[in-house]
């Protein structure tokens, strides 16, 4: 192919400027099909390079002259017109002896004859043909799809049919969140229309944006009020004559005045596949834009380079420009793929992102939160090269790090510094105290209170301080987020010199976070953080998303913080949490069914024995918390295991919960010559109540009917010792690894005050406790008489906090067995994805 | 279970498809039963899908019952944590998981069993265990 190319180039090359002039006629004919951003671009770029020579002939399926596309979103917002965006006027076309035929699309290519054949029947000779047919909107293939008002959002006349709609005011679904979807959802939302946003993926934009960035996003739009559905799938458009609605596959119905399809766009390839030209996904070329016909070649998003299909418009202009050359007859670059960046042109969001993100082997990432002014920026390096740039909020440093990106620059050196963009290290970029020593006094340090470079030296040189605490208490800088703390540390170092030692501070939950868990409790619950990527960007996480240590710690804090608002993290549990049994050291699990305060009865115990034969159960022990452990069951047979306990009436016993496990009791009055009260009635009601809770880590009750205690009650976390005139609660006893006797709370006189009591404490304990701490490690923490003032002197503070428990308790009550095994609750935990071979 | 298909590309690399990227939760993990053992498909936030054996370096804890976060899992016997990618115990820990060859084409995923580096577990550290 290459021979054949420069052969048939061989004599161009030699032709002088004036005999092609004079030739006339002898010009070679290029026959440009597409009138776009690519086939046009190449023309001009040509024009540049070799004026005159060729005779061009455009064609154009629209009527108009050339256009910005990517100005559409513009136009459709109301903040450019269309005589604004166009790029070549038709006097352009004249001026450069450039014959234009619009609204003409081409139907047919004779590659033998080498002619074009246009819908009106033109007839077209060329000498080089470039097909420069663009892309088309996927419509995805849903019942409707056709219906009368649905669009794409592809060209002017898309968005002519778009603010037409607007016009009669209405509700627009808009499906799909990403670029373009977006841009258009912007546009109605501007023009007035109610718009709801469905999109397939669990966050917006998600080829182009992390998911804490897409969260951001999200919640932009939704503030201007965009309505946004994610993972929502679209089953059917419905309408007679025209669309009326768009019906999600999980039963959701929404009205709709327009539906826009920008799901994403498909490679125009049709003329060149009827030519038989090699195409993949799109018409295939090399690098140097030729197609498999030597005569034609080919740009932009029809084509396919290397099995990659482009939609945006730098690569476009990267391939034009190698084309371009190659026909005035230069050697000609050779197009080897690009780099790209993107940007959301919705005015007011500022979102950048450019390279690979993803991450991957070998790669580490630089996050950067400023909560107060809703930054996010997350840098992914290599080998001491930029990798790839999410920026959200601030994108002012978008083309430096697309520089560095595409230079391959090593960035070691600045490393350090570089988040916080260019030109902040001045003198030396490498050291982050010579970095903040170049800072002008001007340079707010804290965002949160506004305070200045300035301000912070001044403190520490005329009121001596030397601390962060003391920085803190008189300038207020890090007195909120403390998201600077780190450099005001700096800048007590630059200031001091050697008179600076930074204190120890708080311990961080983790390594994602500076912040310790009591602040960002704090932070979830005076802020109103309901979800998780909220508390990543508020409270500045280092992490895109968490690690094993706090992702369930935060799912524990939100779910107690909002119960009925916060959906569980199912991802954020720890394996036994996920699937409702005990992972054992094989990979199997253990089943714990509840057995209310320790009784059982025989049809319980016969279905037990069932099951046991039924799946081949290797071990069944009595446990210490009065129930039986079965071992051994095979991860896939769980729901099946659950459904036979269920039709007995047995329902999960959270053995395996941070949560409420047991409820030990001895028998009591009921039978024993001791017993003083009903020791079991009361430890079944105290079960009743209390299962199903989440609790900081798992929470282990017992009530004895006397005080010789054989439910060993004075080392649960709560336990109530049955006395004659009445009831001891005891508090905070662990007979775990650090074997810990209870403290006596408080003596009551009736069930109904143990019940109360019970419900205050465990509310207390789930609000107050850190994520892992058991009731023993927590009261020693805060003191017996911390706990007692809440609840022993504070009788109003300990009825808001059971009303609070039993509150939460509403929420918590469903039997996660029965909702597996019956009603297909994750089923995919259960079953392989495949078996192969 | 899915349908399984076996391809052969023209790099002879032998692709069988498994499943659809979406038929595994965003950080969260699926399993691939073969004859040299079980393969846990990891789903990242980014929607990259990796593949390792489903056994832990240390004590052959199953992987795909971890916690997913950027491109580590955490084995939910022990907290040791794995890189998704290469399938190597993160520091100070010692040790390495097999790993397989993804590919991900549309939303289909392929695994590359012929090429797995597969190693069937047993504690890499001199601490006696098997």
């Amino acid at each position: 192919m290459d021979m054949h190319l420069s052969s048939n180039n061989g004599p161009v090359v030699d032709r002088n400027e004036a005999e092609q002039r004079i030739a006339g006629p002898a010009k070679e004919r290029l026959v440009v099909v597409g009138n776009g951003m690519a086939g046009m671009k190449t023309v001009e770029e040509l024009l540049a390079k070799a004026p005159g020579r060729y005779e061009i002939t455009v064609f154009g399926a629209e009527p108009h002259p050339n256009y910005n596309r990517i100005m559409l979103s513009p136009v459709l917002a109301g903040e450019k017109t269309f005589d604004q965006i166009v790029l070549n006027s038709r006097e352009w076309y004249d001026a450069n002896g450039i014959t234009l035929l619009t609204g003409e699309p081409v139907e047919g290519i004779d590659r033998a004859a080498k002619t074009v054949v246009s819908q009106s029947g033109r007839v077209v000779s060329y000498d080089r043909l470039l097909l420069a047919t663009g892309s088309m909107p996927f419509i995805i293939p849903v019942p409707g799809a056709t219906l009368p008002g649905v669009i794409g959002f592809r060209d002017l006349a898309d968005v002519d049919a778009m603010l037409e709609a607007a016009a009669r005011g209405g509700r627009a679904v808009v499906i799909g969140g990403g670029l373009l979807g977006l841009e258009a959802a912007n546009g109605l939302r501007v023009k007035g229309m109610d718009v709801t946003v469905i999109h397939l993926m669990p966050t917006l934009m998600e080829r182009q944006l992390d998911p804490s960035a897409g969260t951001l996003l999200q919640r932009e739009l939704e503030r201007r009020g965009i309505e946004v559905l994610t993972g929502a799938d679209t089953a059917e458009i419905l309408g007679d004559e025209r669309v009326t609605a768009v019906r999600l596959k999980d039963g959701r119905e929404l009205p709709a005045d327009i539906v826009v399809m920008a799901v994403g766009i498909r490679p125009n390839m049709a003329l060149g596949k009827l030519a038989g030209l090699d195409c993949g996904r799109g018409i295939r070329v090399d690098d140097q834009m030729r197609t498999s016909d030597p005569s034609i070649f080919a740009v932009g998003e029809c084509v396919e380079h290397r099995g990659v299909t482009w939609g945006l418009v730098a690569p476009l202009f990267e391939m034009a420009k190698v084309l371009a050359d190659r026909l005035a007859g230069g050697e000609g670059g050779a197009y080897t793929g690009s780099v790209t960046s993107t940007k959301l042109k919705v005015t007011g969001v500022d979102v950048f992102s450019a390279g690979d993100f993803s991450g991957g082997e070998g790669t580490e990432d630089i996050v950067f939160r400023d909560a107060a002014r809703g930054v996010y920026k997350r840098l992914v390096l290599k080998d001491g090269k930029l990798l790839g740039a999410v920026l959200y909020g601030d994108t002012k440093d978008g083309a430096w790090y697309f520089s560095l990106l595409k230079d391959g620059a090593d960035v070691s050196a600045e490393r350090e510094t570089m988040i916080f963009g260019q030109g902040f290290g001045g003198a030396d970029a490498g050291d982050p105290n010579a970095a903040i020593a170049a800072l002008p006094d001007s340079a707010e340090i804290c965002g949160c209170n506004g305070v200045c470079k300035g301000t912070i030296v001044k403190a520490i040189t005329d009121k001596g301080l030397t601390s962060l605490d003391e920085v803190k208490a008189h300038t207020k800088a890090s007195a909120s987020c403390g998201g600077c703390a780190g450099t005001v540390e700096r800048l007590l170092a630059v200031t001091l010199g050697d008179g600076f030692t930074a204190a120890p501070t708080v311990k961080p939950m983790c390594k994602c976070t500076h912040h310790s868990h009591d602040a960002v409790r704090a932070a979830i619950v005076d802020r109103g953080l309901k979800s998780m990527a909220d508390v990543f960007q508020a409270m500045e996480w280092t992490t895109p998303d968490g690690c094993a240590s706090c992702r369930p710690a935060l799912n524990y804090y939100l779910l107690c913080a909002w119960p009925g608002e916060y959906t569980d993290d199912y991802q954020s549990r720890y394996i036994n949490e996920r699937v409702h049994a005990n992972i054992q050291k094989d990979g199997t699990y253990s089943v714990v069914p509840r057995m209310w305060g320790g009784l059982t009865t025989a049809s319980e115990l016969r279905a037990i024995a069932d099951v046991v034969d039924k799946f081949a159960i290797p071990t069944v022990k009595v446990t210490g918390g009065q129930r039986i452990d079965l071992f051994g069951v095979k991860k896939e047979d769980l729901p099946a295991v659950w459904a036979d306990l269920n039709a007995a009436g047995m329902v999960s016993g959270h053995a395996y919960a941070k949560g409420l496990r047991t409820v030990k009791t001895c028998v009591g009055s009921e039978w024993c010559r001791f017993g003083t009260q009903d020791s079991t009635g009361l430890g079944v009601k105290l079960e009743r109540m209390t299962w199903g809770t989440w609790t900081p880590h798992k929470v282990k009750l017992a009530v004895s009917g006397c005080p010789r205690n054989c439910a060993e009650a004075t080392i649960k976390d709560l336990g109530v010792v049955c006395i004659d005139s009445g009831y001891e609660l005891h508090v905070g006893g662990n007979g775990g690894l650090h074997v810990r006797a209870c403290d006596l709370l408080v003596r009551v006189a009736t069930e109904e005050e143990v019940l109360e009591y019970t419900g205050a404490f465990m509310q207390l304990y789930r609000e107050e406790a850190r994520y892992l701490e058991r009731t023993a490690p927590w009261v020693e923490r805060v003191g017996l008489d911390h706990i007692k003032a809440a609840l022993v002197e504070d009788p109003e503070r300990r009825r808001d906090l059971n009303a609070r428990f039993l509150f939460s308790q509403t929420f918590s009550q469903d039997d996660p067995w029965a909702e597996r095994a019956a009603k297909g609750v994750d089923r995919h935990e259960f079953n392989l994805l495949a078996e192969v071979g | 279970m899915d349908s399984i298909i076996t391809e052969a590309t023209a790099l002879e690399t032998v692709w069988t498809l498994v499943g659809s990227v979406d038929d595994i939760p965003v950080l969260g993990s699926r399993v691939v039963r073969t004859p040299q053992g079980d393969i846990a498909l990891f789903r990242t936030a980014a929607d990259e899908v990796f593949a390792l054996e489903d056994s832990c370096p240390h004590k052959n804890g199953p992987l795909s019952q971890g916690i997913v976060h950027g491109h580590r899992v955490t084995c939910p016997l022990h907290n040791w944590v794995i890189e998704l990618a290469t399938g190597e115990a993160v520091a100070p820990d010692e040790g390495r998981t097999g790993h397989v060859p993804v590919r991900v084409e549309g939303r289909s995923v392929a695994l590359a069993l012929g090429e797995a580096k597969l190693s069937r577990g047993g504690c890499r550290k001199a601490c006696g265990h098997v």
